[in-house]
């Protein structure tokens, strides 16, 4: 009498919404390394002189990359929430009995967030 | 059974399996009477005292006290006595046993995997030196108490393992509840053998095969957020390693 073990099933993410998010934030990490390697690319044509830059800059506005970018940019919003959302879950705070709130320790993620965004953005477009 | 017309029903399609007759699990359907304060549980009880007393499955408390009555409900992890049938009534309500563990018969799954398991991260006070029981109990406050009070709520019944899909793709990973007991006992003032449970919990079957998809902590009916208590382990063996990597001299407590 042997017991019946079920067999694994390759589409167990599909079953279920949360594990589909589940596989949707991991996922996300492909298209952060794709924008990466693109980033270091540019750096790399910038390296290479202005003549460079231009094409790499031209190919950029190709309605291919335009739609990478976009969902690229989805992903990583996706991806930069769920793991602020999470950070609770690793540090847990205590205030004497009473465990300090979870938004106390996400609410930072976000601040920081706008900041770095902000200094960023003032480099690049004004600095 | 017949039932009276003004009765309305619900169906209930059960994974049954009888080892002795059955080479692969098989659903079977019944009707049974539906009543606004039933649960899961209820129906699967009225089905063996009325309809087919072959059917086998584990409860005991009827409260969400003992743990027992662990299984699948459309899919979903959950107690049977906590799962109402006015919840998915008119539609019918697949129950299977608990996911992820061997079919013993019928909604008994086996347990052997999970009991060594827990046996294995030592979920008990751990003294380098045990004092006399005359020098009296060990005191502990009660901000002492809180840190591990949530860790300390698991009824071991598995929902956990069942929602977690690591524990079907790496059998041998510890898997949550054995997990936030480790994590229980290491946050205890009185305890002393995190170093030991270390071993076990963060090796190549402990915390790191954990990549948080945080279900277990969401089917838990205590609350115990064993996903919380795993990524909470991850970040105190970090900081072990770096202090190792920092302090190489005197960094282990
Ligand atoms: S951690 Fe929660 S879900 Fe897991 S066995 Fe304990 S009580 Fe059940
Ligand atoms: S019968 Fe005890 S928890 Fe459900």
């Amino acid at each position: 009498m042997k017991p019946y073990v079920r067999p694994i099933s390759a589409g167990w993410w599909l079953h279920r919404m949360p594990y589909l998010r589940f596989m949707l934030r991991e996922f996300s990490a492909v298209f952060i390394a794709a924008y990466v390697i693109i980033f270091l690319v540019m750096i790399l044509r910038i390296s290479q002189g202005q003549a460079a830059y231009e094409a790499f800059r031209a190919d950029l506005q190709s309605p291919l990359a335009i739609l990478f970018h976009v969902v690229a940019l989805l992903f990583a919003l996706l991806h930069t929430i769920s793991w602020f959302q999470l950070t609770p879950k690793a540090m847990a705070v205590w205030k004497g009995e009473e465990r300090v709130p979870p938004a106390m320790l996400i609410i930072p993620n976000y601040v920081a967030w706008v900041v770095l965004s902000g200094v960023v953005a003032w480099i690049v477009l004004g600095g | 059974m017949a039932n009276k017309t003004s009765q309305p029903t619900i169906r209930l399609e059960i994974l049954r399996y009888d080892p002795e007759k059955d080479s692969a699990p098989r659903y079977q359907s019944y009707e049974v009477p539906f009543q606004e304060e039933w649960v899961v549980l209820d129906a699967i009880n009225h089905i063996k005292d009325q309809i087919d007393g072959t059917l086998t499955h584990r409860w005991s408390c009827r409260m969400g006290v003992c743990g027992s009555c662990g299984m699948m409900v459309n899919g979903v992890a959950k107690l049977g006595c906590s799962a109402f049938l006015r919840d998915y009534y008119p539609n019918p309500i697949r129950v299977e046993p608990l996911a992820h563990f061997p079919i013993i018969r019928d909604l008994v799954v086996q347990l052997d995997g999970f009991m060594a398991k827990l046996q294995s991260v030592q979920p008990w006070i751990i003294r380098k030196e045990e004092k006399p029981v005359e020098q009296g109990e060990y005191l502990q406050s009660p901000a002492q108490h809180a840190r591990y009070k949530d860790f300390s709520m698991c009824i071991n019944c598995l929902l956990c393992y069942a929602a977690c899909p690591v524990t079907e793709l790496e059998p041998h990973f510890l898997g949550p509840a054995a997990i936030a007991l480790a994590q229980r006992y290491n946050l205890d003032s009185r305890d002393e053998g995190r170093e030991i449970r270390q071993e076990t919990v963060s090796s190549h079957i402990g915390i790191w095969q954990c990549t948080l998809v945080g279900e277990c902590s969401v089917v838990c009916p205590k609350h115990v957020d064993p996903a919380g208590a795993i990524q909470q382990a991850k970040l105190a063996s970090t900081m072990d390693w770096y202090k190792e990597l920092l302090w190489p001299w005197g960094g282990k407590r």
